[in-house]
């Protein structure tokens, strides 16, 4: 008797599972997640385009993941995702990829992908170190953490990239961690469905090249220190900039309705259309 | 039968023109000195026939969103100068080795760097050839009238969609920026090549299967095939491979696909070469000035020819060699340090005597100038 397939395997290339995720990573927890907020929400896997950039959480929709796939250069995914939504707003045209590609190398096209409001859904993989080079500083590393290149502690502050596409003035923005699953299925869902730019930052682990500078060791290690760090926004507010030093804001930061880019763009081009062909009917 | 529409138009403009009358439904850029008219004229052009057009915040997102609407299916642009062709770069790559259709318009200006904003050079021909890195074989065509600018931008289409590749279209600033009376072609006049699709069902699709022609059909995102497509170096399903023997293999066929027609994507212009014993070599504006040095020999009695590169990349080497067969002399003429004039050293013959005259002070070169030198070598 064979053993019975998930039904999930329709949304995955099963022809290169097993995944080359390092043993405890949090990139196939958010596979998983988002594989299921996929099928919960009953989209059409053929119906979504999803594009990645350079670095491990890259890998999570491509190859894995069964839609169009496009694996793009570094820093540029939102970049490429734009073309495609504009020239296909009908597809389902979802980003994901790490913080050192999304708001490092590729912060320009973060912040005016969310100012245009184009009907993306990107989702940002934030493991606060350049897990795939091995380990070097990130522009979401902690104060004082030592790194491969800050052997003597990093002195930059790290970006809340949350905070950031918010003011740049998204629809939907929201951060949680793989530590919360059901709370990261139920935004992406929403994400998912919101006609402007929404914006999920996943705090999420990387044992090998992180953990292991700050003495984390396993996923479950860094899970335990995911639920103990967070604060839901709601009491963030009440606390000060001291006391939320070393905490992680969870939950939704906006969740607003802007007119999205490429349906306006749409209704440029059909005005106009529509002008030419009154001009010369006349 | 009414006369053909007659119209007074910018070596920019005609780029537009040329790429709407190819099907181009999609353009991404970012404003630059001097091909910026190329942009404003999408702007307004575009929306009126159901195309989009967008500024992007730089020149790599512009070139990314134009290789994003082309796996969506469209034919897609941008128009830049050399500070902006430099940025784009990679994602060019990206686009040889994901074998994504687009052209780029590189209306040149002077470098290295700001380099000269508004002063006309060709110092990135080159660039277009070997701008990204890794090995890949790249198609460039230089056209030096404003219609020939119309027909050259169709044909960069083509042979992007022909050969599934980015295509540059070399301009100067003299070309971008010169006006002159054209005519349009009709619609059904000029060859305008749609790109092939699958007909096989998604399960059956091989997207870099080896064929005969080495150029696979390309379904466009949405369409049910669940397409992969990566940067890194992949096998024939799209998927990343590590393995020596599919790497090369790869690599071969982004070459073979383009070096095996060579004569298709070869386009020179001559004049009075028949019986030439010395000829000029050139593009861009400096092909107008030397097909008018070349007359102005012939009246003088001189055996003065011209030959005129339209295509750049791939060096037409064997048609070059077959031209200049009887010629002693070959003077080019461009506006850099002799990029081209390597190119030719190599092709001709070693007793064939390789004449340069380069310019690179911002300024034309013009047939006075020419003539000078073709006393010289006399």
């Amino acid at each position: 008797m064979s053993e019975p397939r998930h039904r999930l395997m329709d949304y995955v290339r099963e022809e290169i599972m097993p995944h080359r995720f390092c043993v405890g990573c949090g990139c196939g927890t958010i596979l998983n997640v988002f594989t299921h907020a996929v099928a919960e929400i009953d989209l059409d896997p053929a119906r979504m385009v999803c594009v990645s950039g350079i670095g491990c959480s890259s890998w999570i929709p491509s190859p894995y993941f069964k839609a169009d796939t496009l694996h793009t250069t570094h820093g540029r995914p939102i970049a490429f995702a734009t073309g495609v939504k504009v020239m296909r707003p009908d597809l389902k045209v979802v980003v994901i990829a790490g913080d050192g590609d999304v708001s490092g190398i590729g912060g320009n096209h973060l912040i005016h992908a969310a100012r245009r409001n184009i009907g993306l859904s990107v989702f940002m993989v934030n493991n606060g170190i350049y897990g795939m080079t091995g380990g070097q500083v990130a522009p979401t590393t902690p104060e004082d953490v030592k790194t491969s290149t800050t052997p003597h502690g990093n002195i930059e502050p790290p970006f809340k990239v949350a905070d950031l596409v918010m003011a740049a003035g998204a629809s939907y923005v929201a951060r949680w961690t793989t530590y919360h699953v059901f709370q990261l299925r139920r935004a992406m869902e929403h994400a998912l469905n919101k006609e402007g730019f929404s914006f999920i930052e996943i705090v999420s682990q990387c044992p090998d090249y992180f953990g292991r500078r700050v003495g984390l060791r396993t996923g479950v290690d860094f899970l335990q220190k995911f639920k103990g760090q967070s604060v839901r926004v709601k009491k963030a507010e009440t606390m000060t900039e001291e006391e939320l030093a070393d905490k992680i804001v969870v939950g939704q930061l906006c969740d607003r309705d802007r007119p999205e880019f490429s349906s306006r763009l749409h209704r440029v081009t059909a005005e106009q259309v529509e002008l030419i062909k009154k001009e010369r009917a006349g | 039968m009414p006369d053909k529409k007659r119209v007074l138009m910018q070596g920019n403009h005609a780029c537009v023109a040329g790429a709407i009358y190819a099907g181009m439904r999609f353009y991404a850029g970012y404003p630059i000195t001097p091909s910026t008219e190329v942009a404003e004229g999408c702007a307004r052009r575009l929306p009126e026939i159901g195309g989009r057009f967008i500024q992007m915040e730089d020149e790599i997102g512009s070139i990314a969103a134009v290789i994003g609407a082309s796996v969506a299916g469209l034919k897609s642009m941008t128009a830049t100068s050399g500070p902006g062709y430099s940025l784009m770069v990679e994602n060019i790559g990206y686009a040889y080795m994901t074998e994504t259709p687009c052209v780029i318009i590189n209306v040149q200006r002077g470098g290295p760097s700001t380099g000269l904003p508004t002063k006309v050079s060709q110092s990135d021909t080159m660039q277009a050839r070997w701008g990204t890195h890794g090995d890949y074989t790249a198609i460039a065509v230089a056209p030096s009238s404003v219609a020939e600018t119309v027909t050259e931008t169709i044909r960069a289409f083509n042979l992007s969609e022909r050969f599934r590749t980015p295509v540059t279209l070399l301009l100067d600033e003299v070309i971008g920026h010169m006006r002159e009376i054209i005519t349009l072609p009709e619609p059904g006049e000029c060859e305008v090549v749609e790109r092939v699709k699958p007909t096989c069902p998604p399960e059956q699709f091989i997207p870099f299967e080896m064929t005969e022609s080495l150029v696979n059909p390309m379904p466009a995102y949405g369409e049910g095939y669940r397409n992969v497509i990566t940067g890194l170096t992949h096998d024939t399903m799209g998927f990343t491979t590590n393995k020596p023997v599919e790497i090369a293999p790869k690599l071969d066929k982004l070459r073979n696909k383009i070096m095996r027609h060579v004569d298709e994507i070869t386009r020179l212009r001559t004049e009075f070469i028949d019986d030439a014993e010395i000829l000029f070599i050139s593009y861009g504006s400096v092909a107008r000035a030397a097909f008018q040095a070349a007359k102005i020999a012939r009246e003088a009695g001189a055996k003065v020819g011209a030959i005129q590169l339209q295509s750049i990349w791939p060096f037409p080497d064997k048609e070059l060699m077959e031209l200049c067969a009887r010629c002693r002399k070959v003077i080019v003429g461009e506006l850099n340090m002799g990029q081209v004039a390597i190119e030719v050293e190599r092709v001709l013959p070693r007793d064939t005597e390789v004449h340069t005259l380069l310019r690179y002070d911002g300024e034309i070169l013009t047939p006075m100038q020419l003539l000078e030198k073709l006393d010289e070598v006399l």
